[in-house]
């Protein structure tokens, strides 16, 4: 089982982790068509690559956001939550 | 005839003790340390069991845990492995595979068959013709399989534990001990795991007799076993490797999950077989088999031997063989002894008749081999038939090569490629945290393996305190150890590729011609290798037959995946105990005494009913009587239950509902929908406001982590001041329901509880027993009805309370089915029963819950896109009055000409209107009120039922106040 740095008690299991999916811009709801919006909601892009992902720490309750190479799943770095942020 | 040699200085067994054990109905005595094999062997038995496909007798190969033809059951176990597993005293046995015994099966004779039973046969025989079908399936059925399971068998669940080192060593010879030893000794904390009962490897039978070994056997096991730094499990497999060096190692007392800062593997190699005509018949063993039998067990393989070879290792042995008084009529070697060093010497010089550029042709014999024809090689590699040696033998042993045991270096994703000098696959680099040491690494001198491994010991201690290593390991060997090509053709076939499938010779190249001549398509076609050694003995024979036939390459055909488990590993041991929370409510004890059964509701257990009538139904129905008509209390603590703060919590609740919560009064409350991103209902609940800036609200049962979780990572994202709380396990709640609620409650609280007051969907916080407590005046159950929220440490204070002061009225506790039946004849939707994945609000009959002025929530785009588009809607039904026929249930379709027309999502009978009555969807927007519709029932008939107009009870609420002077009399 993979190990995940938390970035305040150190290396804990996967397992105590969840997943909240990757980082994604959300259209403005008002001014997207139909169609950028369903493929907002419906499409995702599944190549590898260095991506920002949430990841909830149950025991703490924390959520982080992490860049993350799924190529060779390493993690890279934290992001600072202020970077992914955005007003509606 | 006795067939237990004198005293070996490294045996195994106890000679102190004896044990006695049954095979088959025929008592056999052994030593204690004996395994079933070895003293079914010291009895004079050598047949262990049937092969699985032909049925043929079958004694023992390797002695080395994957002598999968010495399978046996009993009544605890379908698969004894007779090669290690101990002979413990009062152990009753029957063979594997078997109709009638091993001596008389059924099935013996069915290798006649084999002509008709040609490689790929299932995919062909149930092909067709089709009319043959029940016929092979009934064959295969009886023939097919491995032990009788005891379906009434319980027990032997293990639990699982968690071990945690610095350096992890799997397997516990020269080079692994020799590992553990040197990362103890630079400070690590080692865990040492072997599959064998005993430390040692091929130290204590392949160098059993090699005096200039003693030393460094002596210090390496008094330093492994005196090191309270190393942890030792024997008879333990590690069993798979998953990221981060996390280590599953199957003990007898189950599963260590282990998690190593850096793993050595030192888990050597597996000899190999030649093939040729009859290589199954017993008495044909691998060499390494032979060292086993006379080193560990003390017992004489056979009296008469005959030989194949192709490595130093042969000799070895055929030096143990001699020494053991083992006669050797015929060394054939396949190369040049000459080139073999000096223990070919001694062989040689023992007067052993050695056949240089020889290999063995064919064996004869129908219970034990009795004779061995050798034929020289040609320079092709083939046999030259038309020159034969027979030799009389009651023993064959074959040393022609080793596959190394690389499994977990696949899994770890080591680059490993064939070394064609040593002539096995080996590791060219490893990933960070991973080290190989011994033979898997291509050192074979011993002396080398124990400096290899204690090299990679060193690099592993030091790699684990983050430092620097510059521990020098020796280089792989430069001697041939394994032969290109062991593997002779015979025109009567019946040599063996694989012992656990019964798969010839011809029958691999077969599938091959047919097309499958990739190393993994071969494998599930030919079945090479899927038997439960898992081509331990096969696999790299089978590379070698397929190279040759494609003319490409060892690394260019490749090896199939070795994935996880690298040994079978018991169900039971994989199971492990429960390893999930189970949370029960303070309320539990309570519940228990009134005779709850109990249902899992997400990781709560939750009372479904309580047992006091006959029938589960007349529990049901009494409970939702109480509730109907005097008053009920149900534990609803497993409600998830989160409180939002700060100056944007308005904000926050308009964003994650549909419904508008910042214009909701403080002291109200409002039903709550949510949905997620494409408008599908995901959760509902009920929200209280407390102040401007402070909210409360409940979730279902089983979303109350996730629903905290959404909401603290929006609060995030959007950067809003507010703080969410998981107050789920600290509350705890109940709802009590029926018209003299108000009544039985008022006296037990400072709370106000008047209309004028404390109307219907409002809130109060204040007393009742004089424990805090809130009060939500909330409608499900669709009576008069108060939800009490408190502290876990206060809630079976007042559950007991409640339940003592209201005695007098009959109060009774109800549970979910109660509840679900009192919501249904509301026409109240629960998320997940009478939604799905794909429901939105609209489709669920809740347009009043989407507030699509607000400037935004989760889901509104997607709702407004939603909106013109609905194609089903969920309608209710009721059944005719004293309809009688089978019982509707959830997921029985609706038809319509035929067609799928809908499915219901709830049905029950409702005691209140004496039928049946469900919710259901209907996938045509023109129905509506007073159309019939058919439903399909288990049985497959057709009836009918009336859609009617939600809901089917109290349309108009006036049940809320059901206890109001004049309220009453207008409840139709």
């Amino acid at each position: 089982m993979k190990l995940i740095d938390c970035p305040y008690i150190g290396a804990r299991p996967t397992s105590e982790f969840v997943y909240g999916h990757e980082v994604r811009e959300m259209p403005k709801p008002s001014e997207a068509s139909d169609k950028e919006w369903a493929d907002y909601v419906f499409c995702r892009h599944g190549a590898p690559g260095i991506k920002k992902e949430w990841w909830h720490h149950v025991p703490s309750g924390m959520w982080f956001v992490f860049e993350r190479d799924t190529l060779n799943d390493k993690f890279i770095r934290l992001v600072d939550i202020a970077e992914v942020q955005y007003e509606l | 005839m006795s067939y237990r040699l004198q005293e070996q200085p490294f045996e195994w067994i106890d000679r102190s003790k004896t044990v006695s054990i049954e095979v088959e109905g025929r008592p056999m005595k052994g030593f204690a340390g004996d395994t079933i094999s070895s003293t079914m062997l010291a009895n004079g038995v050598i047949h262990m069991g049937r092969s699985f496909k032909y049925h043929r007798i079958r004694g023992p190969l390797s002695f080395a845990n994957h002598d999968v033809n010495a399978l046996l059951e009993n009544s605890d176990k379908t698969h004894v492995r007779g090669d290690v597993e101990l002979a413990e005293d009062g152990l009753k046995l029957k063979g594997c595979n078997t109709i009638g015994g091993i001596a008389k099966d059924k099935f013996r004779h069915l290798s006649l068959l084999s002509r008709f039973l040609v490689v790929g046969f299932y995919y062909k025989g149930l092909f067709k013709p089709r009319a043959l079908r029940p016929f092979w399936e009934r064959i295969i059925r009886e023939s097919a399989g491995l032990g009788k399971v005891d379906l009434n068998w319980r027990g032997g669940r293990k639990s699982k534990r968690y071990g945690f080192c610095d350096v992890l060593v799997i397997g516990a010879g020269p080079a692994g001990m020799a590992a553990a030893k040197a990362a103890a000794e630079s400070g690590a904390k080692v865990m040492l795991v072997d599959e064998n009962a005993q430390i040692g490897g091929s130290l204590d039978y392949q160098y059993a007799n090699d005096d200039s070994v003693a030393d460094a056997r002596k210090e390496l096991k008094d330093a492994v076993l005196n090191n309270e730094k190393i942890e030792v499990h024997t008879s333990s497999v590690a069993v798979g490797w998953y990221t981060d060096n996390w280590m599953p190692i199957n003990t007898p007392n189950g599963i260590i999950k282990v998690r190593a800062n850096q793993v050595v593997m030192a888990t050597g190699l597996f000899e190999q077989p030649s093939i040729f005509h009859k290589n199954d018949v017993p008495g044909v063993m691998l060499a390494s088999a032979a060292q086993r039998m006379i080193a560990r067990y003390a017992i004489k393989p056979c009296e008469v031997a005959a030989m194949v070879v192709a490595n130093e290792d042969g000799y070895r042995a055929a030096l143990d063989l001699l020494k053991a008084g083992v006669k050797i009529n015929a060394i054939a070697d396949l190369e040049d002894h000459e080139d073999r060093g000096e223990l070919a010497k001694q062989v040689k010089a023992q007067g052993v008749q050695i056949y240089d550029h020889h290999g063995i042709y064919e064996v004869e014999g129908k219970d034990r081999v009795s004779s061995a024809t050798l034929c020289p090689l040609n320079a092709s590699g083939e046999l030259d038939t038309t020159r034969k040696t027979t030799v009389p033998c009651d023993g064959v042993m074959m040393s022609v090569g080793w596959a190394p045991a690389t499994h977990m270096l696949f899994q770890c994703k080591a680059d490993i490629k064939y070394d064609a000098t040593i002539g096995q696959f080996r590791a060219q680099s490893l990933p960070e945290g991973m080290f190989a040491a011994g033979r898997v690494n291509g050192v074979f001198d011993i002396r080398d393996q124990i400096a290899d491994g204690a090299g990679a010991g060193q690099q592993a201690a030091a790699a684990a305190k983050g430092e620097a290593s510059d521990a020098q390991r020796p280089a792989p060997t430069t001697v041939r150890q394994s032969h290109d090509y062991p593997i002779f053709s015979h025109p009567k076939a019946k040599n063996f590729l694989d012992y656990d499938e019964d798969i010839q010779l011809k029958d691999f190249l077969n599938a091959a011609k047919e097309g499958f001549d990739n190393i993994e398509l071969i494998k599930r076609f030919s079945t090479n290798g899927m038997g439960p050694s898992q081509g331990k003995h096969s696999n790299m024979n089978g590379i070698r037959i397929l190279a040759k036939h494609t003319g490409k390459s060892i690394d260019e055909t490749g090896s199939t995946t070795a994935r996880p488990m690298f040994h079978p590993t018991p169900v039971g041991h994989l199971g492990g105990r429960r390893f999930r929370a189970e949370r029960l409510t303070p309320m539990q004890p309570s519940h228990v005494a009134n005779k709850a059964v109990f249902m899992e509701a997400g990781a709560w257990l939750r009372p479904e009913y309580y047992d006091t009538e006959p029938t589960r139904q007349e529990c049901i129905h009494a409970e939702t009587k109480a509730v109907r008509t005097g008053l009920g209390i149900i534990d609803v603590s497993t409600l998830g239950k989160i409180e939002v703060f700060g100056p944007d919590a308005p904000e926050v609740m308009d964003r994650i509902c549909t419904m508008r919560m910042s214009n909701m009064q403080i002291g109200m409350t409002r039903y709550a929908l949510v949905t997620d991103e494409a408008g599908v209902i995901t959760d509902d609940g009920v929200v209280v406001r407390y102040a401007e800036d402070h909210f409360y609200y409940t979730t279902t049962t089983g979303s109350s982590d996730s629903a905290f979780r959404t909401l603290q990572k929006h609060i995030l994202e959007w950067g809003l001041k507010a703080e969410a709380v998981n107050r789920t396990g600290q509350l705890q709640a109940m709802n009590l329901a029926g018209p003299l609620a108000r009544k039985k409650l008022q006296p037990l609280t400072d709370i106000d509880l008047s209309e004028e007051n404390f109307p219907y969907l409002a809130a109060r916080t204040g007393h009742v027993f004089g424990k805090p407590v809130t009060l939500a005046r909330v409608g499900f159950v669709g009576e008069l009805g108060y939800e009490i929220h408190c502290l876990a440490g206060d809630a079976a204070e007042i559950w007991d309370g409640l339940m003592k002061e209201c005695a007098d009225v009959g109060i009774r506790p109800f549970g979910v089915e109660a509840q679900r039946l009192l919501r249904l004849e509301k026409g109240h939707v629960i998320v997940t029963q009478d939604t799905d994945g794909l429901t939105n609000p609209y489709e669920a009959g809740m347009p009043w819950a989407v507030h699509m002025k607000k400037d935004f929530f989760i889901g509104q785009r997607s709702l407004q896109i939603l909106k013109p588009m609905q194609s089903r809607a969920l309608h209710g039904f009721m059944f005719p009055e004293g309809y009688n026929g089978a019982t509707p249930k959830e997921c029985h379709l609706l038809i319509k000409d035929g067609e799928i027309n809908g499915r219901i999502t709830s049905v029950s009978f409702s005691p209140t209107f004496n039928r049946y009555l469900g919710l259901c969807y209907v996938e045509d927007m023109d129905a509506k009120v007073g159309d019939a519709i058919q439903i399909r029932l288990d049985d497959g008939a057709l009836v009918e039922a009336e859609l009617v107009s939600l809901p089917f009870y109290d349309p108009e609420g006036k049940r809320q106040t059901c206890d109001v002077d004049g309220a009453e009399e207008k409840v139709a």
